[in-house]
């Protein structure tokens, strides 16, 4: 059980797609408006992720080796169509605010780097450690940076207002630049905690 | 006349404007991972805007006459991404064979185009704006000069940057984003050229 632990953790920090593996940005700079747009990205992402990391490491052995990548794609893309129409059909306000960057998950090199680099060598169980730590790793640097900006940009937090009416809103946090600004500061906190915190433990 | 006019701003607004990279934050990827030199950087873009503009004009036709026409829209997804993989591969072989001077240059970058989000993303804003066959490519052309423009002018940034007193944790990844910040707001400043 504990190197299953180890596996799931690894998506946390130690891999933190984000942060350490630096894949998948497009998405993170730009639904991170909201908290509620960051963490509905961060679970449609992990879904897809989650299923095609099971799907892949169950037939992993029927894809010939030449014609792995257009396999995974196909199956990715599969379940990628499935959380658009989904997403569409119950959550139409997430799926507006989230729009194209919904059928781009087929294209985040998060998604197919993990199919290549772990569920296409690794039996299913594990698969799924992996798959998980890395949703959930993926999906607190998305609430995090979206809760940053959130705060600042609306003065609310998921939708709950804080800093009350006198607050003026920087609007800098909610354009582009302030999406790149947010997450270059972030990154670096979180290298320097990496760095003061995280060598303690190996 | 009015058409021509309307062509050009829409090429200034995909290009400048509506900046791929800057302001719609597609194509990140290869704009962060790329763009340690200018060179590398060029080549990274010319490649791009080749398969941009080929995938605008091939998406456009199987869009139109096979998906819309059949109603199959819901295999938009599935086609699109096979009809760049396979375009990226076809265009990588024909430099092959027809110029091995400019296949050397782009080397390892073109396949990476593949899983190029600005790629994916262009093709599917087609259909949702409802472009004609002479705006798609003039929209897909655009965009892949965006996307040079945005990729070049960062990689003469860092290359700069290197030189600089950066703090030890914001080395690498966290300044570059920085400097894209600091370029995206000056990008906004293209907001008030005119809109399409």
């Amino acid at each position: 059980m504990a190197r299953y632990f180890a596996i799931f953790k690894n998506g946390l920090w130690n891999e933190n797609p984000i942060f350490k593996l630096i894949i998948g940005l497009c998405p993170t700079l730009a639904v991170t408006n909201t908290v509620v747009n960051g963490f509905a990205m961060g679970m449609a992402t992990g879904f897809v992720l989650i299923s095609s990391e099971i799907v892949i490491s169950l037939i992993k052995k029927f894809i010939p080796n030449d014609v792995r990548i257009p396999s995974f794609i196909l199956i990715i893309v599969t379940f990628v169509t499935f959380t658009d129409y989904f997403l569409g059909a119950f959550f139409p306000e997430i799926a507006d605010a989230l729009a194209l960057f919904i059928p781009l998950i087929v294209v985040n090199c998060l998604i197919l780097g993990r199919q290549e680099a772990f569920a296409s060598r690794n039996p299913t169980r594990r698969a799924i450690f992996d798959a998980v730590g890395m949703t959930v790793g993926f999906t607190w640097v998305l609430v995090v940076l979206s809760a940053i900006r959130e705060l600042f940009g609306f003065g609310t937090l998921a939708g709950v207002d804080i800093f009350g009416a006198g607050y003026t809103n920087m609007i800098i946090m909610i354009l582009p630049g302030g999406a790149f600004l947010t997450l270059g500061v972030l990154v670096g906190v979180l290298n320097l905690l990496d760095r003061k915190v995280g060598s303690d433990n190996g | 006349m009015d058409n021509l006019q309307y062509l050009l701003l829409l090429f200034i607004s995909t290009v400048l404007i509506n900046n791929f990279v800057l302001i719609q934050f597609l194509g990140i990827c290869p704009f962060l991972g790329v763009s340690r030199h200018v060179e590398t950087a060029f080549s990274m873009g010319l490649a791009a805007t080749f398969v941009m503009t080929m995938t605008a004009f091939a998406t456009y036709f199987i869009n139109t006459f096979i998906l819309v026409a059949l109603n199959l829209e819901f295999l938009r997804y599935m086609s699109f991404i096979i009809v760049i993989a396979s375009l990226v591969q076809f265009v990588e072989m024909f430099i092959k064979k027809v110029s091995p001077v400019l296949y050397k240059a782009l080397g390892i970058y073109l396949p990476l185009i593949t899983t190029n989000c600005a790629i994916m993303g262009m093709a599917l804003l087609i259909p949702m704006n409802d472009y004609n066959f002479i705006e798609s490519i003039i929209f897909g052309f655009g965009a892949g000069v965006g996307f040079t423009l945005a990729i070049v002018l960062i990689a003469g940034l860092r290359e700069e940057a290197q030189y600089g007193d950066v703090p030890r944790d914001l080395q690498g990844m966290p300044i570059t984003l920085i400097l894209a910040g600091l370029m995206a707001l000056a990008f906004m400043g293209f907001a008030g050229l005119a809109m399409v």
